[in-house]
Formats: structure tokens, C-alpha cells, sequence
């Protein structure tokens, strides 16, 4: 392929020589196409082995379909204790909760950084920026006990209070970034017609940051679906699975011979990730170049 | 711009002319605040505590003194997990950031399509962390996996990278370096914000390529690799679910891949010393704080400011 693109330049470039800053352009494409193949391969192949009938996993590395078989599928849905669905939604509601604690709290608490003056003001805010740097590690066995004390181990709660108390700082700080850029006239005016700090809030603020709700949404969903270490440790019961913890139990349960079906459902849990990048890119690529996480 | 740029310039900043109202702005506080005390800073202080006694969830704690320090002092395997840890960090970080740097620079100089690769570079950034992927991983590197399967066209005998444990360790580095697209996201947009014109003057005086990247785009680039720098390498000492998964939840082969993490959570929820594990979770604070202010100590000497 790369000798052929080459030489279509060439005749096209009519008369001139083949000079390097010519061809240095389709240099680059070549080997950027080339490290972004190699780079996505083997997710490419996992999706293509998963719909391949049982051991060619072990046996070809191409990424050919020669007969597309869904049985992978269909055996790995129903491969542990509960139907496959059972942990989709059990997953999908700890995404929906932490979306809702992140929006609601974080906005909240974004507002009064970047809007309100108070006493202490700068204190908080450098202590919100510490803690977004703080390791889970450190607060996880207290945590855990106090989570246990409270009998909330092997439900969603552990996962889900947490974000209505606005602990995912990072999205304050986005934010406050993004209501900074907001003109004050605005708040200004709206405080002349007779508004409170409430409803400048709710029909200014609010409705003007909806590109950062989306980034926090996106963000939040991503890193929820993908969370292993807290769903790991609050959700022991099989029935409260969560997909990345019935995907580990997977790993642990079944002998080599089931990789097929393990990979259909590794297929699955990405599914609703690379939906959400696609539809979500321009507000992810946003979020990091400015805030710079992740 | 960022977190840590705001740390830096809290102090320098004036107050805007308008009214204190402290009970609207801790009304609206008042979730983060609650979080802040329940979930961060009690737990903080709890676990500062747990870490002088011995404590297994049923009986109540006992006070042990400094006891769970020195047997760290002692405990053979929590060194191995620390070398395990840095060498992970010190090598995958490093390498990420100079593809992520490389790959941004390439993509910065107007090549068609742009917007494309970014977004084909950054999706592994976010799948990156999944337990899917640590999936493919232990497949990929697997004895009978794609990596071999791959090798053996080529006629090159491979072996069992995650089972050997010379190798084991390796193939999380990769894994690491495989999510280089977030630092380049952030590399890409800190190249937007150099002048042109330094370029531009810079060809008129006869710089070349290589030049110019070592004159300008690098000095230039510096606080954003510093920035790239110091969250990443938050970021590695806390890795878990990729060792995890890959290794199946051991550590192993022979703790090639037991990194700090894991061994914190065989400690305190394999086998319920949460006296040990809020020591050990206090030490790795302690160790990432260290590095973090070493950081920005550092920086100083090689962090170069435009302004």
C-alpha cells in the first residue's frame, strides 16, 4: 500500500523531482496511519475474535471474518450467576446516580467558587484543588468501615453519596474554570431585575454552563463504567455485580477454553464507552486541554 | 490554566469589589463541605489513627504504637512492591510522555486530518483503565496470545510474557505507555499557545527543524511537560486494576507485578489488617507528596516561565 500511494504522488506531481518536501507530507501519513493501526490492532482483533467460533482465538491472529458467529454471545451472557443484564444495569444505575451527584453538587459548589465572596474563600478553594490530587487509598478503609457500619456494603450507596457531596473535585475545578468565562454584566443585570443568588444560579449560570455539564457528564460516565477498585471492594454479592466486577469474576471462574465468550463480554462493556467518545469527543478533548486531568 | 498553575497564583489574586454574603456562599458549599469532613478528611484522620493500632473489623482497634511501621521497616514483600511500583513509574511515565510530546509536535504541524488522529491517539486513554482491557492484555501477552501468534508468522519463537516474571512487568508498561493520549491532548494545546512568530524568526535566521524544537517548542513546552509530569506520575503510583486483572488478582508470577496498591488491598480486604493497610496507605501519601514536592523543586531549574 505504501509503494502505491508513493507513486501516485510522483506521477502527480508532474514535472518537478521528487524532492523531500513533496513527498515528507505523505511520509507522515504513512506513519501516523501506521502507529494508530498498530496502536488500535488489538482492540480491531478482540472485537473480531470475539465473533469467531470458539479456539481460533488462539490460532489467528488476522482480522478477517470469514463466518460471523454470535455464539460467544450468546454463552457469555449466561456464563455466571446472572444473566449479563443483571450487571449492565446494575452498572448503568451507579453511572446514573454519580452523573446526577456530580451535576447537581459540583455546579453548586463551582458557583459559590466562582461567583460568590465569602470568608475563607481561598482557603476552600486551595483545599479543593488538594484533594483532587489525593490518592483513594488513603481514605478507602475508613471509608469502608464506616460504609459497613452504616449497612450500605453490597449497595449502590457507597458508590453513588459520595458523588452528591461533590468528592469528585475535579469537576468543581472545571467549572469554576468554565463559569469564570461567563460575563459578570450578565449576573450583574440579572441581580438589577430583582434576582437572588439562587436564580442567578438557576437561569443564568446554569443554563449558560451546559458545555461543562456535558463535559462532567461524559467524563463522569466514562470513569464510572470503567471504575474497578471501589466497585471491587463495596460489592461483594454476585447479585450486585457491576460490569467491570462480573468481568474480573470471569477471569477467575472459567478455564481457558471460555476466552471467546469473555472476550464478547469484554466487547460489550466497551460498547457503551466508545458511544460515548464518539458522540462526546469535542467535550472531552475540551475538558483535558483545559483542565488538564486524564 | 490549570490545577496546579492555581495553586501557584492563589495568593496574587485581588478580591472582586462586591458584598460578602457567607450564607449563600456556604449554602452552596454546603454539600462539598459535608463531603469534605465525611468522606475526606474524617476518613483522613481516621486512618492516620487506625495506622497506630491493629485492627481487623470485628474487634475493636488496639493501640500498637508505631508497631506497624517498624514491621514495614522489616516486610519483605512491601520492599518488593516498592520496587515493583517505582519501576513501573519511573519507567512507563517517562516513555508516555515522550511519545504523547513526539506525537503531538508531528500533529501540530498542520497535517490534514488532524483532528482525526487525535481522537484515534486518545481512545485508548479512555479504555485504557477498563477491566476489558486488562482482559486483551492478559490475552495478548498470553502464551498461546496475539503477540505470539504475531511472531510466529514472522517465524520469531515467543513465550509466556505475563507468566514469565522477567516479563510480567513489562507488559504493563506498555499498557501505560498505551494511554499516551491524554498528555497529548494537553501537549497539543499548550503548542497552540506559542507565538508563531518565534518560528517565523527563527527560519528567517536559518534554524532547522531540530533546532527550532530545541530552541523553541521545548523551553517554550517546558511547564506543560512539568504539569504532564506531576499528575502522571500521581496517576502511576496509583494504578491498581490493570496488575490486578493481568495477573489475576495475585501479583504474581512471584510478585513480579505486585505493585504498592495491591499489596495494600491483600492487606486490608484480603486479609482484613486494616491497622497495616491505613499505615501503608498513609505511606504511599507520604511517598507521592515527596515526589510531588521534589517535582516542583526540580522545576525550578528546568521550568522555564514566559513571563
Amino acid at each position: 500500500m505504501t509503494t502505491e500511494t508513493l507513486r501516485t504522488t510522483v506521477t502527480a506531481g508532474r514535472t518537478g523531482a521528487i524532492t523531500w518536501a513533496r513527498i515528507r507530507p505523505l511520509v507522515i501519513h504513512v506513519l501516523l496511519a501506521g502507529s494508530a493501526l498498530v496502536m488500535l490492532y488489538p482492540v480491531i482483533w478482540m472485537v473480531v475474535s470475539s465473533l469467531r467460533p470458539g479456539n481460533e482465538i488462539f490460532r489467528d491472529p488476522g482480522i478477517l471474518v470469514k463466518d460471523l458467529r454470535i455464539e460467544n454471545y450468546r454463552v457469555g451472557w449466561h456464563a455466571l450467576t446472572e444473566p449479563f443484564t443483571r450487571y449492565l444495569l446494575n452498572s448503568a444505575v451507579v453511572v446514573l446516580g454519580s452523573i446526577i451527584g456530580n451535576l447537581v453538587s459540583c455546579s453548586m459548589a463551582a458557583y459559590a467558587f466562582a461567583r460568590l465572596e465569602f470568608s475563607g474563600k481561598k482557603f476552600w478553594f486551595a483545599i479543593m484543588l488538594l484533594s483532587i490530587m489525593l490518592p483513594i487509598h488513603v481514605v478507602i478503609v475508613p471509608q469502608y468501615i464506616l460504609f459497613s457500619n452504616l449497612g450500605w456494603i453490597n449497595t449502590v450507596l457507597p458508590l453513588i453519596v459520595p458523588k452528591l457531596l461533590a468528592t469528585d473535585a475535579f469537576f468543581v475545578f472545571l467549572m469554576v474554570q468554565f463559569i469564570r468565562g461567563i460575563p459578570r454584566e450578565l449576573d450583574e443585570a440579572a441581580r438589577i431585575d430583582g434576582c437572588g443568588k439562587a436564580s442567578i444560579f438557576g437561569r443564568i449560570i446554569l443554563p449558560l454552563m451546559i458545555p461543562a455539564l456535558a463535559t462532567t457528564t461524559i467524563f463522569t460516565f466514562i470513569w464510572t463504567w470503567n471504575d474497578f477498585f471501589s466497585q471491587l471492594i463495596y460489592l461483594t454479592d454476585p447479585h450486585m455485580y457491576t460490569v467491570p466486577v462480573a468481568l474480573r469474576s470471569f477471569v477467575d471462574s472459567t478455564s481457558s477454553s471460555s476466552w471467546g465468550s469473555m472476550f464478547a463480554m469484554s466487547v460489550v462493556s466497551l460498547v457503551p464507552v466508545f458511544l460515548a467518545f464518539l458522540l462526546g469527543q469535542r467535550f472531552l478533548i475540551k475538558g483535558i486541554a483545559t483542565t488538564g486531568i486524564k | 490554566m490549570s490545577a496546579l498553575g492555581e495553586l501557584g497564583s492563589l495568593r496574587g489574586k485581588k478580591p472582586v469589589g462586591q458584598k460578602k454574603d457567607n450564607l449563600a456562599g456556604y449554602l452552596f458549599l454546603a454539600p462539598w463541605l459535608l463531603g469534605l469532613f465525611l468522606i475526606t478528611i474524617g476518613p483522613m484522620v481516621a486512618s492516620l489513627y487506625l495506622s497506630f493500632t491493629d485492627y481487623n473489623l470485628i474487634q475493636a482497634p488496639k493501640w500498637i504504637g508505631l508497631e506497624n511501621f517498624t514491621r514495614m521497616l522489616s516486610d519483605e514483600r512491601l520492599h518488593n512492591s516498592l520496587r515493583v511500583t517505582f519501576t513501573y513509574v519511573f519507567v512507563s511515565v517517562p516513555l508516555q510522555l515522550a511519545i504523547a510530546l513526539l506525537l503531538a509536535v508531528v500533529l501540530d504541524r498542520g497535517v490534514r486530518g488532524m483532528a482525526f488522529y487525535r481522537s484515534v491517539f486518545y481512545l485508548p486513554s479512555l479504555l485504557g483503565s477498563s477491566v476489558a482491557i486488562a482482559i486483551l492484555w492478559r490475552q495478548v501477552f498470553g502464551t498461546t496470545g496475539l503477540l505470539n501468534q504475531v511472531l510466529d508468522v514472522f517465524g520469531i519463537e515467543g513465550k509466556g510474557w505475563i507468566s514469565d516474571p522477567s516479563t510480567a512487568l513489562g507488559t504493563l508498561v506498555v499498557l501505560n505507555v498505551w494511554t499516551f493520549g491524554s498528555p497529548m491532548v494537553i501537549f497539543l494545546a499548550g503548542l497552540r499557545q506559542i507565538p508563531t512568530m518565534y518560528y517565523e524568526a527563527a527560519s528567517v535566521d536559518g534554524a532547522g527543524v531540530l533546532r527550532r524544537f530545541f530552541s523553541i517548542t521545548l523551553p517554550l513546552l517546558t511547564p506543560i511537560i512539568f504539569f504532564n509530569l506531576v499528575l502522571q506520575i500521581i496517576h502511576a503510583f496509583q494504578s491498581f486494576t490493570q496488575a490486578f486483572v493481568v495477573s489475576g488478582g495475585s501479583g504474581g508470577p512471584s510478585d513480579s507485578t505486585m505493585f504498592f496498591t495491591l499489596y495494600l488491598y491483600d492487606r486490608g480486604f484480603g486479609n482484613f489488617d486494616m491497622g497495616y493497610a491505613s499505615a501503608m496507605a498513609w505511606f504511599l501519601l507520604v511517598i507521592i507528596g515527596v515526589f510531588t514536592a521534589a517535582n516542583f523543586f526540580a522545576s525550578k531549574y528546568w521550568v522555564f516561565y514566559d513571563d
